[in-house]
């Protein structure tokens, strides 16, 4: 089963850091193949953000992403680029104080940024509260997989906190109607 | 490589600028390391006069180079595969290099380990010409307990410094090893001494250069070739490969070929015969057609350039319809 991932938001959010740790945690956990690739401007923060991550039980031969199934959009610029052509079986978690717009494909609202501030006291964890909310939806990739990408990733010193906006990511959709 | 090589008993150093990098990447090399330094775009463009210095001294080296879209600063994040005959022809005079070309993450890995060996066996820069595509993604690899290693040959005691063996390729005099050896970009004689206005020697010695690679171009070719009896045949190196390999797991047409060229300097012609009932070759490259003019020189067949600018990679349906217009109904 191939699924395309598309994330986008602006620099600094770890729109593609979310896509290298959910691309590590389907190939170095789940024993599936994937392929992470990236659009970025040249500026460090600030700039447009885009990364796609394909994940298929077989070999993955052209290597961008051309129908995604799953969205998370982090930027209503974010969302006016990518997230506007999303076909209408597929499925978008949104920052929801981040992005205005609603998509015709079913959603699932995620105010990640300020669950990060206020919950977690950490707005750098927005994306990886996303990843929470977007494993627990999808289950593109297993919970196992995705907790120890997300340690394999993150800065020594960090785990905690991470685990942390990972489980609460998965606790803000648990049980909702996805959309 | 700042952070890992240094663990792996290297040395990483950051110089001021492109043009000091590659002359460190030399000066390491006559110590006897294998080294080498990764750039793009304007960063290849600053390095071109000591390229052409390290082909004249026949100074092993590797450079990778993740082409962007340019000229100039051009685009800094965007693929593209404009500086294929840059990497061939860029530095000035006449001369002969290698150059390798990566479809996946796992050949950034094998090639770079390919393009040292052949750097240390032709004394040559060896380049490593990804882009953008794939000199970033991630995906999946295997890391081989053991990579090949040759060994760059030592000097026979005894033999001057620049004279060549029957393989054009004299032995390698390390510095610290004992040897006091002149290493100039003039042309020089088997001394290693200058020797700027004898004729005969400059053209032995550019000869030579040039020779030692391109005699040994079917030796050394790497590629791969998928339905040798087609008649629609893909020429690919690099990202577009992926491209091409989807059109034909989607599409399992025997009459679709595919060579794809895991290296493209000194340039396979023998290749291009794998196809006896080749029609026309089909060349998606992210430049105006840089290879399928060289592709040109080499068969009377038709050949079609695919080109593609600006970032994005050809799509399998693109090439699915390029293809389909070429194959009678």
């Amino acid at each position: 089963m191939r699924h395309e991932v598309r994330f986008s938001g602006f620099g600094g959010q770890g729109i593609i850091l979310a896509a290298v740790i959910l691309g590590r945690g389907a190939v170095m956990y789940d024993g599936k193949y994937a392929v992470q690739t990236q659009v970025y401007g040249p500026e460090a923060r600030g700039g447009a953000s885009m990364s796609a991550v394909i994940i298929d039980d077989d070999p993955i031969l052209y290597p961008k992403v051309t129908a995604p199934d799953i969205y998370v959009i982090m930027s209503q610029e974010g969302f006016e680029k990518y997230g506007v052509t999303a076909a209408p079986g597929a499925v978008m978690l949104i920052d929801s104080d981040l992005v205005h717009s609603r998509p015709g494909c079913r959603y699932i609202e995620v105010p990640a940024t300020r669950e990060a501030k206020d919950v977690l006291k950490r707005e750098i964890v927005a994306n990886i509260i996303m990843l929470g909310a977007l494993v627990e939806a999808t289950g593109v990739v297993t919970q196992g997989a995705i907790e120890k990408a997300v340690l394999d990733s993150v800065p020594k010193g960090t785990e905690a906190l991470n685990t942390k906006a990972l489980q609460h990511g998965g606790g803000l959709v648990r049980g909702r109607d996805k959309g | 490589m700042a952070v890992k090589l240094p663990k792996a008993g290297g040395t990483f150093i950051q110089m001021e600028d492109e043009i000091a990098g590659i002359a460190a990447v030399i000066g390491a090399s006559w110590t006897g390391m294998r080294a080498m330094t990764a750039t793009s775009g304007p960063g290849f463009s600053l390095m071109m006069e000591n390229i052409g210095f390290a082909i004249m001294t026949e100074t092993p080296c590797v450079i990778v180079n993740i082409q962007r879209g340019g000229p100039s600063t051009g685009q800094p994040t965007m693929a593209a595969q404009g500086d294929m005959l840059q990497c061939r022809f860029g530095s000035h005079g006449d001369y002969s290099i290698i150059a390798l070309s990566p479809a996946s993450v796992q050949e950034m890995y094998d090639l770079t380990a390919k393009a040292f060996d052949l750097a240390d066996r032709f004394r040559v820069p060896v380049f490593l010409m990804a882009d953008e595509i794939i000199g970033h993604m991630r995906e999946r690899i295997e890391i081989p307990d053991a990579v090949p290693h040759g060994e760059r040959r030592a000097a026979d005691r005894g033999v001057l410094p620049f004279a060549a063996g029957p393989d054009d390729i004299p032995g390698f005099t390390t510095f610290g090893k004992g040897y006091r050896v002149h290493v100039t970009g003039l042309t020089h004689d088997e001394r290693g001494y200058p020797a700027t206005t004898s004729p005969k020697i400059h053209e032995d010695l550019v000869m030579r250069l040039v020779r030692k690679v391109e005699d040994r171009r079917h030796e050394i070719a790497d590629y791969e070739v998928v339905n040798p009896d087609a008649e629609v045949i893909f020429v690919t190196y690099g990202a577009p490969a992926r491209s091409v390999s989807q059109v034909l797991h989607d599409d399992a047409d025997p009459r679709i070929g595919h060579l794809r060229l895991r290296l493209v300097w000194p340039f396979p012609d023998s290749a291009i015969r794998s196809f006896p009932d080749a029609k026309v070759f089909l060349v998606p490259e992210l430049n105006l057609g840089q290879i399928a003019r060289e592709i040109e020189r080499h068969t009377t067949v038709e050949v079609r350039s695919l080109p593609k600018i600006g970032g994005d990679l050809h799509t399998p349906r693109e090439l699915a319809e390029a293809s389909g217009r070429c194959i009678a109904p």
